[in-house]
């Protein structure tokens, strides 16, 4: 049972799929603006990833290789398309907000690379633990940069006015830069510098070290 | 031989690398997906449906609110929304035949049937098409118009921009700018959604005495009743809202329909 949910606990910090793998960056970058959007990013990638994992492993046997891509992309593709709906209808606003980012989970690598790496190849309840894990390894990532960015960028968490800005009487100045994308990728860098501070088994060897001479000169 | 269970079985024991089991395998799960899509957006569309009405509603309720005196002469009609109706633009007339609140002029204008395109010179919004019909917003008080509120749309700098203008009866003066829709820089072009900037629009006129469209958003501070403070750093979006007015307010615009109303009314 503890091996089982390792497949759960392991993305959220020790292989996390942003920071370690740098995947699903750029809807990381997009929809971080507020916490209220990256929460329901979140949650749509999450489920798209865990309800894609379940049926692809469900199949797996029977998915012929040549065509096993082109089968996780229609799965995933639908599965994105009925949460897309799901959302317009009962999260409108939320969903405006979004725009095309919630369509475009279709080509996060992450939901991809979890159907080809990990669902192609196991049970079905590990592919759901694992789906589960990656989810909220990136839910983590996402609601910690939208709760930053929001925080400085607008002086609000979720809505609520917590530094009231200079504009409305208070002492903030908000930071404008959080509201625009660069400011995304600078937190995740920060992230990933400390993830990697504290836990140096993530610090990546470099594939084409210095030779020994070129070294010493 | 014909038991369709014994037959699935039979279809799920040939190998993977079997013609007939790719071909079996890719219907199958294209057919479950389509299945899947299909049912949910039938299912939800009349909720998607209804937010977006709602949206529209609340918008156009909440430019009201902002008209000074506007809601007691709603209360005094004894109405509570503005009137809808169509407008051939080429006739300037309203068009009979098309249900109002069937009409969806994005759709429409993406149909050619329904569209005209336009010409190039004059295609100062960068819209490509228009339909030839449009939604206007009437009140009117025992046949005299007091408030009419066009929908105008054209591109920005990233994104098309659409919003509502609210003339007051003398059809120049400007009552209200709300911008309904934009994916401008955040932080930026964003800002023509702010109530801060919506609020320099009342009391401007769109037109001179010769009745040429004249209104602007310039750069930096304004001057006159036919100049808009631009927003500084965004002078495309703000161009992108001159051109706009510019377009919607010309002869292939609302013109035809502006210059109906001012000779003979209703």
């Amino acid at each position: 049972m503890t091996a089982k949910l390792t497949y759960l606990t392991a993305p959220l910090i020790d292989k996390n799929p942003i920071t370690l793998q740098i995947l699903g960056i750029c809807s990381a970058l997009a929809v971080t603006t507020s916490l209220a959007t990256a929460l329901v990013m979140s949650a749509a990638l999450t489920s798209v990833l865990c309800l894609s994992s379940a049926t692809i492993s469900l199949i797996r046997n029977h998915i012929p290789s040549v065509i096993r891509l082109i089968v996780q992309i229609v799965i995933i593709a639908s599965l994105v398309v009925v949460i897309d709906e799901i959302l317009q209808a009962y999260a409108f606003g939320i969903s405006r907000q979004l725009s095309v980012f919630v369509g475009l989970i279709v080509t996060n690598c992450l939901v991809m690379g979890r159907a080809e790496a990990f669902a192609m190849r196991n049970p079905v309840w590990p592919s759901v633990l694992d789906a589960l894990g990656n989810g909220l390894g990136y839910s983590l990532i996402l609601i910690l940069v939208g709760t930053i960015r929001e925080f400085f960028g607008t002086g609000a968490i979720l809505g609520y006015t917590i530094l009231v800005p200079r504009s409305e009487g208070g002492w903030f100045e908000p930071l404008g830069l959080m509201q625009l994308a660069p400011s995304a990728f600078f937190i995740i860098g920060a992230l990933i510098w400390a993830i990697r501070t504290r836990w140096t088994s993530q610090v990546e060897t470099p594939k084409l070290a210095l030779l020994k001479a070129e070294a010493q000169r | 031989m014909l038991n369709p269970a014994a037959a699935w079985r039979h279809f799920l024991s040939r190998s993977n690398d079997d013609r007939v089991k790719v071909f079996g395998i890719a219907i199958l799960v294209a057919l479950v997906s389509a299945l899947l899509v299909s049912t949910t957006s039938v299912a939800l569309k009349p909720l998607q449906e209804a937010h977006l009405a709602a949206e529209r509603a609340a918008r156009m309720a909440r430019m009201l609110d902002t008209l000074p005196g506007m809601r007691a002469i709603m209360e005094e009609v004894g109405v509570d929304a503005l009137e809808t109706r169509l407008v051939d633009l080429e006739t300037g007339t309203f068009a009979t035949g098309t249900d109002p609140s069937e009409f969806d002029s994005q759709t429409a204008a993406a149909d050619p049937e329904q569209s005209v395109a336009i010409p190039k010179d004059l295609d100062v919004a960068r819209l490509g098409r228009r339909a030839k019909l449009a939604p206007v917003y009437l009140l009117e008080r025992e046949g005299d118009l007091l408030l009419v509120v066009l929908p105008v749309s054209g591109a920005g700098y990233q994104s098309t921009l659409r919003a509502m203008l609210a003339l007051n009866a003398d059809l120049t003066t400007v009552a209200a700018l709300t911008i309904t829709e934009q994916g401008e820089t955040p932080g930026l072009g964003a800002r023509v959604e702010t109530p801060e900037w919506q609020a320099l629009w009342p009391g401007k006129e769109i037109a001179d005495e010769n009745g040429e469209i004249v209104i602007s958003v310039v750069r930096g501070q304004a001057s006159g009743p036919y100049e808009v403070d631009g927003i500084s750093g965004a002078t495309l979006t703000s161009n992108g809202v001159s051109n706009m007015l510019r377009y919607w307010l010309g002869d292939h615009g609302f013109g035809p329909f502006l210059e109906r109303l001012r000779s003979e009314g209703l």
